[in-house]
């Protein structure tokens, strides 16, 4: 590694040293817990802020986007519980098992904890750290400034255990809240632990008030054990000025089946990092992503897939819709390791301006050292095609509405990605919102 | 009584190039008029410019459809007020379904005349006899539009749609092209069961089969850019004889 010398700290930089050395001795978890955390902020630290002079950070400049640190957000009172009340709302009216975890922190009273299937087991973090129960260090993720930071400062969350064998069919939603008016900080970890041949949907939504300019900071670790199939579901839609920087890591046995999709439309800065590390042999792992954007939005998706097993599968599929001065940034990388033969991996990334001041950054990659696999990789950027757009028209159509239809077909092929019904159809509405809001 | 159509001295290019130079036509309701030609005439031109699409600058004359000023309207207010084009090569849309592609287009029509919307299973049973008619397999309407469709399964979609919408005049911009006889004589049987005493019909075409399927009432030759003779349907047999080159040299 080539240190950099930072003589110049930030404001925010400042700020979260100030935050870490505040908050670390009322941090969750023990002595162990404690030292894992400042090895973290000192990792962080050395690093700063990541900016665009660091390659994984390219296109999302923190150092220019995170201007201060916010305060940590207190715990929620009655008045905040109250207000977290209609959060969730994409998923309202499904059969679903909603955990709340409001301005950072698990809230079982507000969960429906009631009837847990045999083998599952859900708690909060602060608990799990508290009884020296849970692993913070990340692997793959572990060199990233932001998941170190993570690491850090992680608050609250919820973790959640399938046992092996235990199909749970009441898909788990976790509801991440943000209530207060007053701008804070929130640094989210969560853990799922799915056993060999378990089967899990796990959706998660993270909303807030669009005023207020906080901060969030979430991560998960996923275990999938072999022959194990999880699907996971992740809906950006925080408020107009937030922050929402999060990490996934997960590492995916053999013969699994991993669907991972996520969602984005809120939010004013955006980073969905993805590290997934396919540990097993003969595993199908899709990951799909759609951004809806607007306005000033900046939204990145960046994914590290690892091939670390042979004859697995992955395929990636990134959709943006980018209008006004939003930018939309997607960043893959596949590796595929010496052992993994028979790889077959392919990634394809397409962004759909619809406006001249409207930006994508696409950077994929593919570091092969098998000799034997199929991988491929492909981008395209444009706008919508304006004959198509007339013949939609010519049959009476207007144009907003052709609009709305070619766009809804170009992020469709990967909504359509997502298995059950009843939350397919509820991505498409969310779709179909967004794209009224442009009317 | 009003023309459906009345064009005159319609003039109108695209990237500088003059295609249409002066055309004058008129349609009443219940006529099929055919308007063959060279290539490069401006056949296309002319289907294009009446329906609305961007990128051709007219430079001169006018266009009253039913007493309207046409050129003053949208591709989407065209197509509400009853002008349909069936597209010579129609696009394909992945990501869109058929049916809802014609229930959209429906609806929007309806809507912009200020009709009750029809309702989804509604829409489902007319495009089902429709396309009974036009021996179209129903389980091609689930399909994302005229995507990996034959070139005689888009020819035959586009008159669906021209039977669904049930315009007051079609313009059929080289129907024949790219269809076997069969084809040919389903669409043409489609096209035929659209005739009717309130609606008019143009049908451009290059070669005269396709109008011993759809015969017309008046045949019109387009020569750079102007209609330069105007007959009945012998006409078109006398083309067939000839060729276009007499009006190529008339026009040069």
């Amino acid at each position: 590694m080539n240190a950099e010398i930072r003589p110049v700290k930030t404001a925010a930089e400042i700020g979260l040293a100030d935050l870490f050395a505040a908050a670390r001795s009322d941090l969750p978890g023990g002595s162990s817990t404690e030292a894992v955390r400042s090895d973290a902020f000192d990792r962080f630290a050395a690093q700063g802020l990541p900016h665009s002079r660091v390659e994984a950070w390219k296109y999302t400049d923190l150092r220019r986007l995170v201007r201060d640190a916010k305060p940590l957000a207190s715990r929620p009172d009655a008045a905040a519980k109250s207000a977290a009340g209609g959060a969730g709302a994409v998923f309202a009216g499904l059969d679903v098992r909603r955990l709340m975890i409001v301005d950072g922190a698990f809230v079982p009273e507000l969960s429906d904890l009631a009837a847990l299937e045999a083998g599952v087991a859900i708690r909060a973090t602060v608990e799990a750290l508290g009884a020296e129960e849970m692993p913070l260090p990340f692997g793959m993720a572990g060199t990233d400034p932001v998941a170190a930071l993570n690491t850090a400062l992680a608050g609250d969350g919820v973790v959640i255990t399938v046992a092996a064998d235990v199909v749970v069919e009441r898909p788990i939603h976790l509801v991440f809240v943000t209530t207060s008016a007053a701008p804070a900080a929130m640094f989210t970890r969560s853990r799922l632990e799915l056993g060999s041949r378990a089967s899990l949907t796990l959706v998660e939504t993270h909303e807030g008030p669009d005023r207020s300019d906080y901060q969030v900071n979430a991560a998960l670790q996923v275990d999938v054990g072999d022959k194990a199939s999880l699907d996971h579901i992740k809906i950006t839609g925080e408020g107009a000025a937030a922050l929402h920087v999060a990490t996934l890591e997960a590492s995916v046995g053999a013969g699994a089946n991993y669907r991972e999709f996520g969602f984005t439309t809120g939010g004013a800065v955006v980073r969905n990092q993805l590290f997934l590390r396919i540990a097993g042999q003969g595993t199908v792992a899709n990951v799909h992503q759609a951004s809806l954007l607007s306005g000033r939005q900046h939204v990145d998706t960046t994914l590290v897939i690892d091939h670390a097993a042979a004859g697995s599968q992955s395929r990636e599929v990134f959709k943006a819709v980018v209008d006004d001065e939003a930018r939309a940034v997607f960043q893959g990388r596949i590796t595929v390791q010496p052992g993994a033969q028979q790889t077959d991996a392919r990634m394809m990334a397409r962004a759909l301006l619809l406006s001249d001041e409207a930006v994508a950054n696409c950077k994929p990659e593919l570091e092969i050292f098998a000799d034997d696999v199929q991988c491929g990789h492909g981008t395209t950027t444009g706008a919508l095609d304006d004959q198509l757009k007339f013949y939609l028209m010519a049959r009476g159509i207007p144009e907003k509405e052709a609009e709305a239809l070619l766009i809804q077909a170009f992020v469709g092929e990967v909504i359509d990605a997502v298995v059950r019904d009843d939350l397919r159809e509820a991505l498409s509405q969310t779709m179909f919102a967004w794209l009224k809001g442009r009317e | 009584m009003t023309a459906l159509l009345e064009i005159r001295g319609l003039k109108a290019e695209i990237d500088g190039r003059q295609i249409l130079n002066g055309l004058d036509l008129t349609v009443n309701k219940g006529e099929i008029h055919a308007i063959m030609g060279p290539n490069g005439a401006g056949k296309s031109t002319l289907s294009y410019v009446l329906s609305g699409k961007p990128g051709y600058e007219i430079t001169g004359g006018e266009v009253f459809f039913n007493g309207e000023d046409l050129l003053a309207m949208g591709p989407d207010e065209r197509a509400a007020k009853g002008l349909f084009l069936a597209f010579q090569y129609p696009l394909e849309i992945p990501g869109v379904a058929t049916l809802t592609f014609l229930r959209t287009a429906l609806n929007a029509q309806r809507k912009k005349r200020g009709e009750e919307e029809l309702s989804s299973p509604d829409v489902l049973k007319r495009v089902r006899e429709l396309a009974k008619q036009l021996s179209i397999d129903p389980e091609m309407l689930k399909r994302p539009l005229n995507v990996g469709f034959s070139g005689g399964e888009k020819k035959r979609n586009e008159t669906l749609q021209m039977a669904l919408l049930e315009p007051k005049l079609c313009v059929l911009d080289e129907t024949d092209s790219g269809l076997d006889i069969d084809a040919l004589r389903i669409v043409a049987d489609g096209v035929n069961r659209l005739r009717a005493a309130d609606r008019g019909m143009i049908v451009i075409t290059h070669y005269q089969r396709l109008l011993d399927y759809i015969v017309p009432d008046v045949v019109h030759v387009l020569s750079a850019g102007r209609i330069v003779k105007t007959g009945g349907k012998e006409l078109a047999l006398e083309l067939e004889a000839t060729g276009y080159a007499q009006y190529q040299s008339e026009a040069a």
